[in-house]
């Protein structure tokens, strides 16, 4: 009798083991995976990331090429291990061909190695902008329509060197592989056209306190160079304001972003006319820009302008919905038509136009913007200047570029 | 001769009654569960649930048996795991010395043992509440050491590619040699504690664990025993680690991070600290939830299901979920009595 | 026990005492950092310590950051002292605090309220953590760890869920802002003029309130009633018990004060600098660092490892900020080594 009720037992516990993978979707219904950060710190960004693609499914109607779009989630902390695992859970259990994220850098490098193992299951990036993922070692099957780290920073250190007149700059960054990237961008353009970079800080992920790295900044030089996202980069820019600084600042990406620009606090007189460079521009006129903004806000809990994860996913999204339709929603083939139709895609987004080079990363329109005050009081991005069709390698030629090296600390360098 | 057949049967027969039904049950489920399980079950539901497993188990080693509650499991799995990057090879273009598979895994685990013995010593020349802090400095430091330092540790990116080996014709990252893989080192460090637990040195630190001013008193080395059980449990997180760097074919500071450490605790105490088995059975629990709680309840509000999940077992039965059913199997013993329909 | 004292005692005639000893490089290393300080640094030392401007920043900012950490360290602290209670939640009680803080003063605009507010509430939520939580696990000392955890694992998660993962920060009051000027040259231009460093009045505000809760905690643990229950129930909690003190009472004030204290740091804190998740954990390590260094359930020990740990991290972060955080780590490990009860800590 107790021995029935072990086996019995055990029996239970089996079938809720081996569930039985759902790879089998209904003709009718075309899965796509939608990797993002739905938990962690970057819940928030996670989550503009979805709107974005949301509002991409939304232009279509939810359908594509006749069929319904479904639409699985999958969630990491960005951390590259549960990017993967959450990678894995939407390819091998829940059965999708095609795959949409993820968005932060080293999760982005993490996924492009799983997909190597998958050649059969077609990766379009999120919003992950690390160069690497793309540039070395690239994976058949890895597609990115948007644009890397040092592609956002086209035309910022001309423009700093040349408009704004700054000889000598100095760099404080976070200490991990997207701001070398960026870093990288605005110094390989600042560099070239005859500007120094003295000091370069390098700030520990995580540190709130930035004082003391404020009172070591060289007091000479013209202007500084802020790459830090989200915290790190309001606690710098208050402290910065707190210690009395005075010397101009120059942004990266994601730190004159909307998620930093809607903060709550006193930033806005550090913060006011900050040029800085990214794959959007809030007060782009375009009607095309008008259309998705508005497209964006009626998503859920939406920002008051798309943050560029939005956008990226947006643009992601797009491409790949672009792609199925042309294949007809066909994927049975192992997602060979797809990828070929990916590869030849060329398409206009609210950004203008977007094709891919022959890694699979795109080539895009970037913007070199300032930060203003709107007229509603909360400030805003404002379009300087269009750098049309930045390619990965800065418009620098390939076997130069590649010369630079790997970003890192240490490089490049000109002091 | 007939004598000779007889006395080996009873030995044949007393080995099985030792092993008791119910592992020759849990045992064969295990060894046939490829049979009717998806890849994705195999790996990421049964291997994933191994590997923890082993982490809840190194740590059950030392809180069950010894008294000492370590946050630090998940770092010196991480040591491990980093040395397999290190000494064999990834593709991260820098170090990956590329040595024999086996050589590297033997380097690792020794390093883990050593590393762990070290951080036992540290921890255990104060009162034992205070292990539970140390370890979560020393798990933190490590982190942060990992993520500033690129001579070894690659920084912030870490090691990816890292391949399990091919030897007698088997890839040992496909789905069935990855799970059997698991299995067997799982079965082998559990009945490994299970027997040290029942040995003289097992008996030693439970008793030190009990009450350590009178085993000094006794004339026991009791820093010695303490460190010693470190030792082992370095062992058993060290092969964990291993077979985790084989499983996430990568290794940053974030699989070594501060809410990986907590997790460990959370494995080995909802599934409970008294029985080696509670680890895998812990385990399994945590890993179902974490993967399939954005099919059911949306990933937003993970944590707090599992925390809730994890205080509601701390004050209701705090040996986890081993000590719920030994409160319920008495019930069940008491129906199983009553004749069946 | 006289036997062994004779060493020193010969020592002392031959010489100077160890102690007098000390005391000399004590009074020397005072004398090079107030050199350091005044002085107008020649260019050899420029080079090697970066600038005067960052050294004098460095342990400025080192000396009002351990204030804030001595605020959070000391409910932490003192909770452990008396209860046994390893209150692995007291980084989510900093946070809590901290967005109490910012929500009162964001709503009444009145930034004093806030901190009253973080005060008093957290006063409250570590009342109600005491009774209904701990009280009830009294004795185990492993389970109310555990149990702290699950708490701060579930609040983390509740408060990531009511004010997302955006990043906050306290408005401080006009009379707060704006900058001092010390009575410190960092550098002589070439007109001869002599620029004087400027330091934010906030951070020496911080400070100031540190010292003087430091001193109120004190006089408070030596002078009153209460606090001579305190530091009995520290020593010897049974004997306490026997004597006929309602220690249940005395618990719970300790944590109202503990718990009030995190709330307090929280809004100082995050008008300081900011309010983000993560902040929990961050201000957890920094307490457990603090206490392991100073001395579990010592208020003195606290300060001693708020201004190691400061220092530590700040000067770290300017010289070698690759390590630097990984050097307030390595303060820990050696004083584990050297004095495994830390600094101030009685061994038991």
């Amino acid at each position: 009798m107790r021995m029935h009720r072990r086996t019995l037992l055990a029996l239970a516990v089996f079938t809720g083991l081996t569930a039985p993978s759902m790879a089998l979707a209904a003709d009718d219904t075309i899965k796509i995976g939608l990797l993002a950060t739905f938990e962690g710190p970057f819940t928030v960004l996670g989550e503009d990331g979805e709107r974005g693609a949301m509002t991409a499914i939304a232009e279509m109607n939810g359908t594509v090429a006749g069929k319904k779009i479904e639409i699985v989630k999958g969630s990491s902390d960005a951390s590259p291990d549960s990017a993967v695992r959450a990678a894995r859970k939407l390819v091998e259990q829940d059965g999708v061909k095609v795959l949409v994220g993820p968005l932060s850098g080293d999760e982005g490098i993490a996924v492009k190695d799983y997909a190597k193992t998958q050649p059969t299951v077609t990766f379009i990036n999120g919003t992950s902008a690390a160069q690497d993922t793309t540039l070395r070692d690239p994976a058949e099957n890895f597609f990115r329509f948007s644009t890397d780290g040092a592609q956002w920073m086209a035309g910022l250190g001309t423009y700093a060197f040349k408009d704004k007149g700054y000889k000598k700059v100095a760099t404080v960054a976070e200490d991990y592989s997207f701001p070398y990237t960026q870093v990288f961008g605005f110094m390989a353009e600042f560099c070239k056209a005859g500007g120094h970079v003295p000091s370069k800080s390098w700030v520990p992920i995580g540190n709130k306190d930035f004082s003391s790295v404020i009172a070591a900044i060289p007091e000479d030089v013209d202007a500084i160079y802020v790459a830090l996202g989200g915290a790190d980069a309001v606690n710098f820019l208050t402290q910065y304001q707190q210690g009395g600084g005075t010397a101009p600042l120059i942004g990266g990406s994601i730190t004159v972003d909307q998620t930093v620009l809607t903060s709550k606090g006193k930033l806005k007189d550090v913060l006011k006319g900050t040029p800085s460079a990214g794959p959007t521009a809030d007060t782009n006129d375009a009607p095309a820009w008008k259309a998705f903004v508005e497209a964006y806000k009626k998503q859920p809990g939406a920002f008051p302008s798309p943050s560029l994860f939005a956008h990226g996913y947006y643009v992601d999204m797009k491409a790949t919905l672009l792609g199925l339709d042309k294949v007809g929603g066909d994927v049975s083939d192992g997602g060979k038509k797809l990828r070929e139709a990916l590869s030849t895609l060329s398409f206009d987004t609210p950004t203008g136009k977007v094709s891919l080079d022959k890694n699979r990363n795109a080539i895009a329109d970037i913007f070199l913007t300032e930060v203003t005050e709107g007229s509603d009081g909360n400030l805003l991005n404002k379009l300087v200047k269009v750098v049309p069709q930045v390619n990965q390698t800065l418009g620098i030629p390939e076997d130069e570029f590649m010369k630079l090296g790997a970003v890192n600390r240490d490089n490049p360098s000109c002091p | 001769m007939s004598l000779a057949i007889a006395t080996g049967a009873t030995t044949q027969r007393n080995w099985l009654e030792k092993l008791g039904p119910g592992h020759i049950i849990l045992g064969t489920a295990l060894v046939l569960y490829p049979l009717v399980a998806s890849d994705f079950f195999l790996t990421q539901i049964g291997g994933y649930s191994l590997i923890f497993g082993m982490l809840g188990l190194s740590l059950m080693l030392l809180a069950g048996y010894g008294g000492m509650v370590s946050l630090a499991q998940i770092t010196v799995a991480g040591i491990a795991a980093y040395a397999i990057a290190i000494l064999g090879n990834a593709n991260s273009n820098i170090l990956g010395l590329g040595w024999p598979w086996w050589l590297a895994v033997i380097a690792a685990v020794f390093a883990a043992a050593l590393a762990s013995a070290l951080i036992g010593w540290i921890s255990v020349r104060t009162e034992g509440i205070y292990t539970i802090m140390i370890t979560l400095a020393i798990a933190t430091a490590t982190y942060y050491f990992a993520q500033q330092n690129y001579a070894i540790f690659n920084g912030h990116s870490g090691y990816a590619g890292i391949r399990a080996p091919a030897f007698w014709g088997i890839g040992w990252r496909d789905a069935k040699p990855f799970y059997y893989l698991c299995l067997g080192l799982a079965a082998l460090t559990y009945a490994a504690v299970l027997y040290g637990s029942r040995s003289t040195f097992g008996m030693t630190l439970q008793a030190i664990r009990d009450n350590p001013r009178r085993m000094r008193a006794l004339g026991y080395h009791v820093t010695a025993h303490k460190v010693f059980a470190w030792l082992l449990s370095g062992v058993i997180a060290g092969l964990a680690g291993v077979l985790l760097v084989w499983f996430n074919g990568r290794v940053s500071p974030g699989t070594i991070g501060v809410d990986a450490a907590i997790d460990v605790l959370i494995i080995a105490v909802i599934g409970g600290l008294r029985h080696p088995i509670g680890p895998f059975l812990g385990a399994l629990v945590v890993v179902l939830m974490q993967t399939f709680a954005i099919d059911i309840v949306g990933a937003e509000r993970f944590n707090t299901l599992i925390g809730m999940v994890f205080l509601v077992i701390v004050f209701v039965s705090p040996d986890g979920i081993l000590g719920l059913w030994g409160r319920i199997k008495p019930h069940l013993a008491q129906e199983s009595l009553r004749p069946g329909p | 026990m006289s036997l062994l004292d004779r060493p020193s005692q010969t020592l002392s005639s031959g010489g100077m005492t160890l102690r007098q000893a000390w005391g000399v490089v004590g009074l020397l290393a005072a004398a090079i950092l107030a050199w350091l300080v005044f002085a107008v640094w020649p260019d050899w030392l420029n080079a090697i310590l970066i600038s005067k401007k960052a050294f004098v920043s460095a342990i400025l900012n080192g000396i009002t950051l351990a204030g804030l950490y001595f605020l959070v360290a000391s409910g932490f602290t003192l909770i452990f002292g008396l209860m046994r209670n390893v209150n692995l939640a007291h980084g989510s009680l900093y946070l809590l605090g901290a967005y109490i803080g910012y929500e009162v003063t964001n709503r009444t605009g009145y930034w004093l309220l806030g901190v009253a507010a973080g005060f008093a509430v957290l006063a409250i939520v570590g009342v109600v953590m005491q009774v209904f939580v701990f009280r009830r696990l009294e004795g185990d000392d492993l389970r109310q760890t555990l149990v702290s955890i699950g708490i701060s694992i579930v609040a983390a998660d509740l408060m990531l869920a009511v004010w997302a993962g955006g990043t906050y920060q306290i408005t401080t009051p006009e009379w707060l802002d704006g900058a001092l000027t010390l009575p410190v040259i960092t550098a002589v231009r070439s007109n001869g003029a002599s620029v004087f460093l400027t330091y934010p009045l906030y951070r020496v505000v911080v400070l100031a309130a540190a010292i003087v809760i430091g001193v109120g905690l004190w006089l408070m643990l030596h002078k009153t009633r209460v606090g001579m229950m305190i530091r009995a129930g520290v020593d010897d909690r049974a004997m306490l018990q026997a004597s006929g003190v309602n220690v249940h009472a005395v618990f719970a004030i300790v944590f109202a004060v503990g718990a009030g204290l995190a709330g307090f740091a929280g809004v100082v804190g995050g008008s300081a600098l900011s309010v983000a998740p993560g902040e929990d954990v961050r201000y957890l390590l920094a307490s457990l660092v603090v206490v392991i260094v100073g001395g579990m359930g010592s208020i003195t020990g606290a300060a001693i490892g708020a201004l190691l740990i400061g220092l530590a991290e700040q000067i770290g972060l300017v010289y070698f900020p690759t390590y630097g955080i990984v050097l307030t780590f390595v303060i820990m490990v050696v004083t584990l080594a050297v004095r495994p009860q830390g600094i101030m800590g009685k061994a038991r």
